[in-house]
C-alpha cells in the first residue's frame, strides 16, 4: 500500500498544473481517488462528514444490479439453447451469456468513461461516478445480440447529448441510460424491436416473442406462466426479465437508503391502478389481462427499481415523488395497452416523466410558498 | 406542565469523549473577544494595546450600530490586537490580573425599571450582544420590537454540554434574567427544555415564562426548530433569542449592578484524555484545558461543537457564544480503497456501511472529507434530517443563484446556517452548505437594510 502511495505521490506533480501531463489530470485523479480516498479535510462548516461519497453510492447501486445481471447472463444462454431445443448444463448456459455480454459491457464502459474523462478534463472537474452505474445499466436494457458499433454510438450519444451538454451528472434532464436505449430504439429499430431479436442466435422456427409482444397481437395462449415471468425464464432485454432478481436489487437499494422508496412504490402502485382500471373497462383481451401481469412482464420492474429512481432525473420533492412515480407506472401500462407500435411502454413513460419531473416539483414547491405567504397574510391582517 | 414537541427528523451523531460531569477551575490567564463572532459587526476600537481594563470596560463598538458596545470579560491589560488579511481585526487579547475589578453600573430593583432603562444598561455593560435575533442570527437590534423571546435551555449537538450543570446554583440570577427578558417583549418568553435530559429545578421551576419541551434527535435543540413549532417567523417580524448562561449574566447585571462574564465550558472529544467541565470567563484561552490532556499530536481544536464550531489553535480562545471546546483527530490521510471497505468504524446516515448494524455505537470521527466535491446528485436525502417545512435543496439553489425573492419565499428567514449542518454532514456531494447559507443570509440582510 505504502509503495503504491509513494509511487502515486511521485507521479502526481507531472499531472498537476504546469506538469508535463497536465492534460491527463482528470484521468490521473480518477485513478488515484479510485485507489485511495483523498486526504482532504473539512475546511468550512461541519468538521465531520458522513463516510459516504459518490463512489460508495454508485458501488451500492452497482452491487444491487449484480443479481439481475448474473441471472440475465444465464438467461441469455438458457433462451438460446431452448430455441435450439438443447438443454446443456448450467455453466454452459451461463458462459454463453457471459461471453455475449462481456463485449457489450466493455464497449459501453470504454466509450462512456473515455468521454466522461475528456469532459471532466475540459471542465477541470473531477470525474463523476455517475457513468459507473449507467455503464452497467445500458448493457442490461438491450438485447444480447445488439451490434457493438450501435452500442458505441448510442453510448456516445447518451453521454454527450443526454448528460454532458446539460452540465454533466447531476444536471441532466433525462436518464442517460434510457437515452442510449431510446437512441437505439429509434435509430436502429431492427435490432431492438420485433420478435426476432430477444433470443440470442435464435433458431428460425422458434417463436422469440416476448410476453409483451404476444400480448400486443392478442396471442394470449402463448403467454408464459406467471411463475416463469416472475422468475425471468422469458425472452427480453438482458437484465429485465427476472422480477425476483430485480426485487433483490430493490431490497439492497432500500436497506442502504440509496434509492427512494416513494418513487419505487408509487411506480408499482401506478401500474397496478392503471391495470385495474383496464380490467374494469374490459373492452378487449389485453385490458382483461390481470393487472399484476404488467408488473412482471417486460421492463416494468427493472424501470421502476433502477431507472425511475434516478435521483437526478426523478422528481426531487417528497410529495412530487409520489406523483412522478404514479404517473410513470400509469403511462407505461397505458402505452402498452393502447399503442400498437410500442409493445413496451416503460422506457417512454420514464423519459416522458423525466421531462415533467421539474414541473411537478415546481408545483409542489409553489404550494409550500403559498402556505408561507398565507401565514404572512394572516399575521398582517 | 409543558407541551412536549416531538421532532422526528434528524440524527444524533454519537461521538466518543463526552465530558465527565465534574467542574474544575480553568485558571486561564488570557482571554479574547473575537469580533468575527458577531455577524455583520464592524469593530471600532476604544482601547489600544497596553490599556488597563476592568470587567465591563468598553473595548470596541459596532460602526453600524454605535450603541452596541463590547466590553472586557475580565480585568487586566489589553496585550494585543490580532489582525488578519486586509487588517481585519480578529482578536482582542486581554491578560487577566486576577483581581476581577468591575465597572459599577448601578443597582435598582427590576420592577422599577423601564424597557428603555433595561436596554440602556445592557448596552452600556456589554451584555447586550448576548441577545441575538432572528432572522439572520445577528446581535439583536435594540430598536426592534420582538414578537417573542426564546431561551434555549438544552443542546442536542454531538458532545453537547449538560445545560443543567451550567446553571447549577444560579436559580436566582436565572429567574432575574428571565424577568428582565419578559420586560423586553410584549409577547411570550419561551423557555425550551429537553423532554429527556432536563431535570434542573432552575429550569423546571422558572416563572414568568412558558416552558416547552422538545424531544428527538438533533436538531431538536436548535432555536430555529423551537421557533418553527411555537411561533413561526414571517417576513418583517423579529424574534430575540439567547441561551442559559447569557440569561444568568443578564440577571446578575441587574441583581449586582456589575457585568459578570462567568462561564462553564465543556471540554470534550475523542482526543481529550480527561474530558470534563471548566469554570472560567467568556472568551477563555484553552491552553490550560489542552496542556497534558490531549492524545496524539494531529488534532483539530474546535471552539464549539463539531457541526458548527470554529477551528482554533491549541492555545486559541473560545468563541463569544460557545459553551464547549471539542478536540477530534485530523483526517489528512489517504485511505486505501476506503470507499469500498465494509466500514465498521465509519459513521454514515446511509445504510451503506456495516456500522449501521450497531445503533448505539459511539464513534471516533476525524475531519476527513471522505470523498471529492460533486454536483448535487443524491436528492431527497436532506429532508430526512431537516425538520422544517422548507425545501432545503431548493433553498440552497436559490441562494446559489442569488434569487432574493425566491430565497424569501422558500423560507430563509426561518433558519440559520446551523440548521443545515446535518444536511452538510450527510451530503454525498460534499457541498459546503453552511457557508452557502451564511452567504445567503448576509445577502438578505444587506438587501433589507
Amino acid at each position: 500500500m505504502k509503495a503504491l502511495r509513494n509511487f502515486l505521490d511521485k507521479q502526481k506533480p507531472q499531472f498537476e498544473k504546469g506538469g508535463k501531463l497536465e492534460k491527463l489530470h482528470s484521468m490521473f485523479d480518477s485513478f488515484e481517488t479510485l485507489l485511495f480516498v483523498p486526504d482532504k479535510v473539512t475546511f468550512a462548516g461541519s468538521h465531520i462528514r458522513d463516510a459516504i461519497d459518490m463512489k460508495r453510492t454508485m458501488i451500492t447501486v452497482f452491487v444491487s444490479l449484480i443479481p439481475a445481471l448474473l441471472f440475465g447472463m444465464w438467461n441469455v444462454g438458457y433462451q438460446h439453447f431452448l430455441s435450439l431445443g438443447q438443454s446443456p448444463d448450467f455453466w454452459t448456459m451461463f458462459f454463453y451469456g457471459f461471453f455475449k455480454l462481456l463485449p457489450i459491457i466493455i464497449v459501453t464502459y470504454g466509450v462512456g468513461l473515455g468521454l466522461e474523462i475528456v469532459f471532466a478534463q475540459i471542465r477541470n472537474h473531477e470525474v463523476n461516478e455517475g457513468f459507473f452505474v449507467s455503464g452497467l445499466l445500458i448493457p442490461m436494457i438491450v438485447p444480447a445480440d445488439i451490434p457493438l458499433w450501435q452500442v458505441a454510438i448510442a453510448v456516445a450519444f447518451a453521454v454527450v447529448f443526454g448528460k454532458e451538454v446539460f452540465g454533466g451528472t447531476g444536471m441532466n434532464i433525462v436518464n442517460p441510460a434510457l437515452v442510449a436505449r431510446a437512441f437505439l430504439f429509434f435509430a436502429y429499430p431492427g435490432n431492438i424491436s420485433g420478435d426476432k431479436v430477444w433470443i440470442s442466435d435464435k433458431a428460425d422456427a422458434f417463436s422469440g416473442a416476448t410476453p409483451l409482444g404476444n400480448a400486443l397481437v392478442g396471442n394470449f395462449d402463448n403467454m408464459p406462466s406467471v411463475y416463469d415471468m416472475f422468475m425471468g425464464f422469458i425472452p427480453g432485454s438482458v437484465g429485465e426479465t427476472s422480477t425476483l432478481m430485480i426485487l433483490i436489487g430493490a431490497m439492497i437499494l432500500l436497506i442502504t437508503g440509496i434509492a427512494n422508496w416513494r418513487v419505487m412504490v408509487s411506480v408499482f402502485v401506478g401500474g397496478s391502478v392503471m391495470g385495474l382500471l383496464f380490467n374494469l373497462w374490459g373492452a378487449n383481451d389485453y385490458m382483461n389481462l390481470p393487472f399484476y401481469y404488467h408488473l412482471i412482464m417486460g421492463g416494468f420492474a427493472f424501470g421502476a427499481v433502477f431507472m425511475a429512481t434516478d435521483p437526478v432525473t426523478a422528481a426531487q420533492t417528497s410529495k412530487g415523488m409520489y406523483y412522478y412515480g404514479f404517473l410513470v407506472g400509469m403511462i407505461a401500462v397505458l402505452i402498452r395497452v393502447f399503442n400498437p407500435a410500442y409493445p413496451e411502454g416503460m422506457m417512454l413513460a420514464i423519459l416522458l416523466m423525466n421531462v415533467f419531473a421539474p414541473l411537478i416539483d415546481h408545483y409542489v414547491v409553489e404550494s409550500n410558498i403559498k402556505k408561507r405567504l398565507k401565514r404572512l397574510k394572516a399575521v398582517s391582517n | 406542565m409543558s407541551t412536549d414537541y416531538i421532532i422526528s427528523k434528524g440524527i444524533d451523531i454519537r461521538l466518543l469523549g463526552d465530558a465527565d460531569k465534574t467542574v474544575v477551575d480553568l485558571n486561564a490567564k488570557r482571554f479574547a473577544i473575537k469580533p468575527t463572532d458577531f455577524v455583520g459587526c464592524f469593530p471600532k476600537m476604544l482601547v489600544k494595546e497596553g490599556d488597563e481594563v476592568k470587567v465591563g470596560s468598553p473595548l470596541f463598538y459596532d460602526k453600524y450600530r454605535e450603541e452596541v458596545k463590547f466590553t472586557a470579560p475580565v480585568s487586566g491589560r489589553v496585550t494585543s490586537l490580532v489582525r488578519g488579511a486586509k487588517r481585519k481585526l480578529l482578536e482582542i487579547i486581554i491578560e487577566s490580573d486576577g483581581k476581577g475589578e468591575s465597572v459599577d453600573f448601578g443597582k435598582k430593583s427590576i420592577d422599577s425599571l423601564s424597557r428603555e432603562e433595561i436596554i440602556g444598561k445592557m448596552l452600556e455593560s456589554g451584555v447586550w450582544p448576548m441577545v441575538k435575533q432572528r432572522p439572520f442570527s445577528v446581535i439583536a437590534d435594540p430598536k426592534a420590537k420582538p414578537k417573542s423571546i426564546f431561551v434555549n435551555a438544552f443542546s442536542s449537538v454531538p458532545l453537547a454540554p449538560d445545560y443543567d450543570l451550567l446553571v447549577e446554583g444560579q436559580g436566582e440570577a436565572f429567574q432575574a434574567g428571565i424577568d428582565i427578558l419578559a420586560k423586553l417583549t410584549t409577547g411570550k418568553v419561551h423557555l425550551n427544555i429537553s423532554g429527556k435530559k432536563t431535570s434542573s429545578k432552575v429550569f423546571l421551576n422558572a416563572g414568568n415564562v412558558q416552558i416547552n419541551s422538545f424531544s428527538g434527535p438533533h436538531p431538536a435543540g436548535n432555536t430555529s426548530v423551537h421557533i418553527s413549532r411555537l411561533d413561526p417567523i414571517n417576513k418583517g417580524e423579529t424574534i430575540w433569542y439567547t441561551h442559559v448562561q447569557e440569561v444568568v449574566a443578564i440577571g446578575k447585571l441587574f441583581l449586582n449592578g456589575k457585568a459578570d462574564f462567568k462561564r462553564i465550558f465543556a471540554f470534550a472529544g475523542s482526543e481529550v484524555t480527561n474530558p470534563k467541565y471548566y469554570r472560567s470567563y467568556l472568551g477563555a484561552c484553552i491552553t490550560n484545558m489542552t496542556s497534558g490532556n490531549i492524545k496524539g499530536d494531529n488534532n483539530r481544536f474546535i471552539s464549539g461543537n463539531v457541526l458548527t464550531g470554529e477551528k482554533i489553535y491549541k492555545d486559541g480562545f473560545l468563541g463569544y457564544y460557545d459553551y464547549q471546546a471539542t478536540v477530534i483527530p485530523e483526517g489528512n490521510y489517504h485511505e486505501f480503497f476506503g470507499w469500498i471497505l465494509p466500514g465498521l468504524n465509519k459513521f454514515s446516515a446511509s445504510g451503506t456501511f456495516l456500522s449501521k448494524l450497531f445503533k448505539n455505537k459511539k464513534y471516533r470521527l476525524d475531519t476527513n472529507l471522505h470523498g471529492g466535491h460533486r454536483a448535487l446528485v443524491m436528492t431527497g436525502k436532506y429532508e430526512k434530517v431537516f425538520p422544517f417545512d422548507i425545501y432545503p435543496m431548493q433553498l440552497l439553489k436559490a441562494i446559489m443563484v442569488e434569487d432574493i425573492e425566491l430565497m424569501e419565499n422558500l423560507g430563509i428567514y426561518e433558519i440559520d446556517a446551523e440548521d443545515f449542518a446535518l444536511c452538510e454532514v450527510i451530503d454525498t456531494s460534499k457541498t459546503e452548505m453552511q457557508k452557502i447559507l451564511s452567504e445567503g443570509l448576509d445577502l438578505m440582510r444587506k438587501e433589507m437594510s
